[in-house]
């Protein structure tokens, strides 16, 4: 079963910003993969269990208690710019 | 150096005939001897390593006992973050970062007394069957450096095979720990998922990921468990209940246990010498005792299927992180999107990129039932077929990989290829259940076979059990050979 691919808006929904060449590259090899995927139709019923923890978790919150959080100065030393305290980020809106 | 295992040097260490410090030189020795061939560590941490050794003797000399990782040199997959030490997952995009904290398992290793050596290679975020998928270079395997080590903690598995770590830590998404540990001639554990903290582990598939050990002994890697699991409120999926001792029932043997061989994971694809040594190590088992059962289970057919839609989905939404904001890389760019597409473009590699985009694609708008939802009924199917076996066996045994190391850069520019590797693993993945790969011999090339034992969940002691009587049966004894690789 040949597999239907928009390549350009998978990889826009992605924010991947890749070339025409490479976009048709993985085009081919996401058809190849996805047509082995495309197996788990092959599966006859409904199972009757669902898939949720394997130990049957549900709900685990810690508790709520004040506590020491990352040290801003440390957190910050990572980030490829900073001022004042902040991240610093191009503008999300043009113009 | 005398001393092999963990459980032989923790003798040694307590006697006073041998201290941490001897360890951990031997051990970065084997590493400045091996390491511009095997390629096993992104960074060696020789000065830290040499501090811990000195405190973990000077607690011996106080009687301060720590547990049985006390001096010990243990290395880390480079997904596990270390405070103050670079991590980078082997991807570009992480390129210098520093965290400033430590993953659970770090803390606790470190609280047992345990020496980080150094952070092993791995395939970029764990996406690869191989090693090759690196940003820094691949990994080689210590038993033929023209061949890949598995993947993706081949680092953290060449590191224990040469000898550079007594002990190492992986983690195991689709057999990420259990088949190199098979190609390399090592002991590797993936445990039941939950049991041991994901606090600190860079996220693959969250639904999948597990960290375990790599060591050379089932003992070994029994009391490393030990060190490392246990519940974290850090993490939601943690187990809350009552974890079982490990160790117990290594000499048990596995007389009146029930075997039961999966006869989907054998024939076409199966390299012959490891179907060959499976079956023989299956037939010592009826002989020691054990009852034996052909198991099938259908829905194994379709398994790697439901995995590369189900572990992709999510590495597409745990990789939204990487987004050139607050840490890691960062390309130019005139708005916040305009950075950030490039940024991800620049910083991943080709296998990360085609998993997002795989990811992405089966959870768009108009795919996401066909694909996405279908693979998690296939789950769902896995965990009933594992619970029918369950309900007539105690473990079902497997080879670990259909075929020993292959060559590097032979299935590199075909995925399929490199993902059929992990064929025997991933059940165990989509059921959440343990499963250990144990060496049982040598191929006629020399290089390692690896023998699966699968358990239901929380059956770790009966797993370890029968691994052990594995071990013994098969006493398997070769060691790669150094002088060969250091020339």
């Amino acid at each position: 079963m040949p597999v239907e691919i928009d390549i350009a808006h998978v990889a826009r929904l992605a924010r991947l910003g890749l070339s025409e060449q490479e976009l048709d590259h993985y085009r081919r090899q996401l058809g190849v993969i996805l047509e082995h995927a495309a197996r788990v139709q092959e599966l006859e019923g409904e199972p009757s269990v669902d898939v949720t923890h394997p130990l049957g978790m549900v709900n685990a919150f810690r508790e709520d208690l004040p506590g020491d959080s990352l040290d801003r100065d440390e957190v910050l030393a990572q980030a490829p710019e900073t001022r004042d305290g902040y991240f610093v980020a191009p503008p999300a809106l043009e113009g | 150096m005398s001393a092999q295992t963990i459980a032989e040097a923790q003798t040694g260490l307590r006697d006073g005939s041998l201290t941490s410090r001897m360890l951990v030189e031997h051990a970065l020795k084997v590493a400045a001897d091996t390491e511009a061939q095997i390629h096993a560590y992104l960074t060696i941490d020789r000065a830290g390593a040499l501090e811990a050794a000195e405190k973990a003797d000077e607690d011996f000399s106080r009687g301060q006992d720590r547990g049985p990782l006390q001096g010990i040199p243990v290395a880390l997959k480079d997904n596990m973050v270390t405070r103050g030490v670079e991590t980078t997952a082997s991807s570009q995009i992480l390129a210098g970062y520093v965290p400033p904290y430590d993953a659970t398992v770090v803390a606790r290793l470190r609280a047992g007394g345990a020496v980080i050596v150094g952070k092993t290679n791995l395939d970029e975020f764990a996406m690869g069957s191989s090693t090759e998928n690196s940003a820094y270079g691949p990994t080689y395997n210590p038993w033929d450096i023209d061949r890949i080590p598995g993947g993706s903690s081949g680092g953290s598995a060449a590191a224990v095979a040469a000898g550079s770590a007594m002990a190492a830590l992986g983690s195991d998404t689709g057999g990420s720990i259990r088949q190199p540990a098979s190609l390399t001639g090592v002991v590797g554990v993936k445990p039941t998922y939950g049991t041991v903290s994901r606090y600190g582990l860079i996220a693959f598939a969250s639904s999948l990921d597990q960290i375990g050990p790599l060591t050379r002994s089932v003992e070994d890697s029994a009391l490393t468990l030990e060190a490392i699991w246990g519940h974290d409120p850090l993490d939601a999926t943690s187990f809350r209940g009552e974890y079982p001792a490990l160790r117990s029932r290594l000499q048990e043997g596995v007389e009146g246990l029930k075997v039961g061989v999966v006869s989907e994971l054998a024939g076409e694809g199966y390299e012959p010498a490891v179907e060959a040594q499976v079956s023989g190590m299956v037939d010592k088992l009826a002989g020691s005792g054990a009852e034996i059962h052909e198991v099938s289970l259908p829905t194994f057919d379709i398994a790697l299927s439901a995995y590369y839609l189900i572990a992709p989905a999510e590495a597409s939404a745990n990789l939204a992180r990487f987004d050139g904001m607050r840490y890691g890389l960062r390309s130019a760019g005139q708005t916040a999107e305009e950075m950030m597409s490039r940024t991800r473009a620049e910083g991943f590699g080709p296998e990360v990129i085609r998993r997002i985009l795989l990811g992405t694609y089966a959870l768009s708008a108009g795919y996401y039932d066909a694909f996405y939802g279908q693979a998690q009924r296939v789950r769902s199917a896995i965990r009933e077929d594992f619970a029918r076996a369950y309900s007539q066996v105690d473990v079902l045994v497997s080879p670990t990989s259909p075929t020993v190391a292959f060559k590097a850069g032979e299935r590199t520019e075909d995925p399929l290829a490199m993902y059929l590797s992990d064929i025997c693993t991933i059940p165990c993945n989509l059921s959440g259940d343990p499963a250990i790969s144990v060496p049982i011999g040598l191929d006629g090339q020399g290089l390692p076979i690896g023998f699966q034992v699968m358990a239901p969940a929380l059956g770790e002691p009966t797993m370890y059990q029968v691994a052990a009587a594995v071990e013994r049966l098969a006493s398997f004894e070769a060691r790669p050979n150094l002088d060969l690789v250091a020339s």
